[in-house]
């Protein structure tokens, strides 16, 4: 197995103060390698939805230590964090986020929008992107006119169009019926295995976290249980 | 994200709920027309002041009086006879008229040692019992003065020749058609005659050439303007009776400066005078008043201008906090992506500058459509008879001003919102539902 892309340390997050303290996370250390895919599975209110946050840099931890590839990133703030966040991870939300009345494409290159690629470059990789999800020929269309399938698969071609480390993927099937939500599982497991993308998947359903390489259960903040193998 | 992406960017969403915008861009619209509207009002009035002022008198000029040694304490009882007492024109606004002393010889001298004094010239009244051409009607008519650098506003010919002893006279256009001349072009080199009377009651006439007809402008065009050889003849002409030690009597005389004199020097010029015991007033000075009125309506209207700006900018804020309640898992997405507060707070200024520069360019180019068409409607009838009146006009830097100024408020109005978005966290943003 090679070094840890991402290292977590004792990590705790509490929301609130006194009374109405609420420990999210009560010590969480966890070691995710380079290539691996990794699900996170809990109920909701387990607190594996923090866990994802602050494994992406969205949120803080209230104690313990973080590394991205060995470097402490609590020394990561403003403009140098942003960039790495922008570079290194790549988001796919239940919810999809697409804007509605935008194009796919516009809403694909959102990402390297926000990194500053130049006009022509971000058209060229986020087309190169949709071809590899096969949704070049809706480029042109409005987000909201997409099947559910075809959202879906316009957010991992958002999620991947920066070429990142790490795909954060939270409930990826949630909104997507059985057959399409499975298209969709192929398409993220292909992913991590053909180009090394390490793929995190924060999930409560047992048959996607059962094809991760490698799962860990969340209940009330601690990590349960932890198991190895992927189903398939 | 560079800044041309967070421009379209800004711009294209500022088009993502088009009814919301176009009534906050309406809002202010009213306001920049409105603006737009009383500004050109201003400038206009103004700019026709100053193009008329050249007719008033030169720049470099002043205008001397002396005023009678108890003029100002008539209440202290009767006042004493004074001889050389004379009924003074043209001081201060029209209808008043003070008790002037009149200038003689050695008041001119005295004038001409004044430190910073260039020119002394004492102005020859004349009264002029009539005008007329070729045995026609006679008419009444007033003779005014004309002082190098002065400027005659011409609607045909040429301003009289101070330099030519040939007697010269430009008369006002409504006195071409009674005169009997065809037109102000058949008036120029027809010769006219001007009657006056002496101190003994005995009329002169003298013989003078049309150079030119004069507008008719809103501070003058109604006197005849003679040559200074036309004025020397007629004064003289007026003075054959009085006896020698009265000639020579001046209501009031022009005192030349330097024209690159500063505001400061003149006014010192015009203390140095006044301790010398005279009174005297730039053509700056006679039209201060008027300006000061005219900007004083102006300021007033503007404001009214700026009242309902400031409702717009209420709009502006609250257009931009619907579009950011509406917009916070974009937010989200965005800062999770890796966007800086700091561009987010960008994103969305630069909506709430793009909505104010739309409503102040479609307000001001319309306002200036429909000031156009008003002020030569206008022209054409109201103020036909205030020829280069044009009512409402523009210059390009008010106009730009004007939407600099709107784009600044909306700018103000869209902080709040602004920062409401750069501070939102991600996380809570995304699980927004």
């Amino acid at each position: 197995m090679s070094s840890p892309i991402l290292s977590v340390r004792d990590v705790h997050k509490s929301y609130g103060t006194g009374q109405g303290r609420f420990d999210a996370l009560k010590g969480v250390s966890l070691d995710i390698a380079e290539g691996e895919s990794l699900a996170i599975v809990g109920k909701s209110g387990s607190g594996k939805s923090t866990l994802m946050h602050v494994l992406a840099l969205l949120d803080q931890p209230t104690s313990g230590t973080i590394e991205l590839q060995g470097a402490d990133t609590k020394k990561l703030r403003g403009r140098r964090l942003n960039e790495t966040r922008n570079k290194t991870f790549g988001f796919v939300f239940q919810q999809f986020f697409l804007t509605a009345n935008a194009s796919v494409l516009e809403n694909v290159i959102l990402p390297l929008k926000i990194a500053g690629v130049g006009r022509g470059e971000r058209k060229r990789r986020g087309l190169a992107a949709l071809e590899q999800l096969e949704l070049a020929d809706k480029a042109k269309n409005k987000a909201v006119n997409l099947s559910g399938g075809q959202k879906q698969r316009s957010v991992i071609a958002r999620a991947l169009v920066n070429n990142p480390r790490v795909i954060f993927a939270d409930e990826p099937t949630g909104n997507l019926d059985s057959a399409t939500g499975a298209v969709v599982e192929d398409i993220l497991f292909d992913l991590n295995r053909e180009q090394g993308i390490t793929l995190i998947v924060v999930t409560h359903d047992e048959d996607l976290a059962a094809r991760c390489d490698r799962r860990i259960y969340i209940r009330d903040g601690l990590i349960v249980d932890e198991s190895r193998g992927a189903a398939a | 994200m560079r800044t041309p992406d967070l421009i379209t960017s800004a711009i294209a969403n500022t088009f993502r709920s088009k009814t919301r915008t176009i009534l906050t861009i309406l809002a202010i619209f009213v306001g920049a027309f409105t603006l737009t509207i009383t500004n050109g009002l201003g400038t206009g009035i103004n700019r026709y002041i100053d193009d008329t002022v050249g007719a008033i008198g030169a720049s470099d000029v002043l205008t001397v009086t002396k005023p009678a040694a108890d003029a100002a304490t008539a209440s202290d009882g009767p006042a004493e006879y004074d001889p050389d007492s004379i009924e003074g024109a043209q001081q201060g606004p029209p209808g008043t008229s003070a008790t002037l002393t009149a200038l003689t010889p050695d008041d001119l001298t005295a004038l001409g040692e004044i430190d910073g004094v260039l020119r002394v010239q004492a102005t020859k009244s004349i009264s002029v019992d009539y005008i007329q051409h070729s045995d026609g009607t006679r008419y009444v008519i007033g003779m005014g003065s004309f002082i190098p650098g002065q400027s005659i506003q011409l609607s045909e010919g040429t301003e009289p020749d101070q330099d030519s002893s040939e007697l010269q006279v430009v008369i006002p256009e409504s006195f071409v058609e009674p005169l009997g001349l065809d037109s102000a072009r058949d008036a120029i080199g027809q010769t006219v005659t001007i009657a006056v009377s002496d101190a003994e009651r005995t009329q002169h006439l003298v013989d003078a050439t049309v150079t030119g007809v004069s507008e008719e402008t809103l501070t003058g065009g109604t006197n005849a303007v003679p040559n200074e050889a036309l004025t020397d003849a007629l004064f003289d002409a007026q003075n054959v009776g009085v006896p020698e030690d009265q000639q020579d009597r001046f209501a009031q005389a022009s005192v030349w400066f330097d024209t690159n004199s500063s505001d400061q020097q003149i006014t010192d010029l015009k203390d140095r005078i006044s301790d010398a015991g005279y009174t005297s007033t730039t053509v700056a000075d006679q039209l201060g008043t008027f300006k000061a009125v005219i900007d004083a309506i102006v300021l007033v209207l503007n404001a009214f201008a700026v009242i309902a700006l400031l409702a717009a900018s209420f709009g502006i804020v609250n257009t931009l906090l619907m579009s950011v309640q509406e917009r916070t898992r974009e937010i989200g997405l965005m800062k999770a992506m890796g966007m800086g507060s700091g561009k987010v707070f960008g994103l969305f200024s630069l909506e709430a500058i793009f909505i104010g520069f739309l409503g102040s360019a479609i307000g001001v180019g319309i306002g200036m459509l429909v000031g156009g068409a008003v002020s030569s409607a206008l022209a054409g009838g109201l103020f036909a008879d205030l020829a280069g009146l044009t009512l409402i006009a523009f210059d390009p830097l008010s106009v730009a001003v004007i939407i600099l100024a709107i784009m600044g408020i909306a700018f103000l109005a869209g902080t709040l919102p602004a920062l409401r978005a750069a501070k939102a966290d991600p996380v809570e943003s995304l699980r927004y539902e």
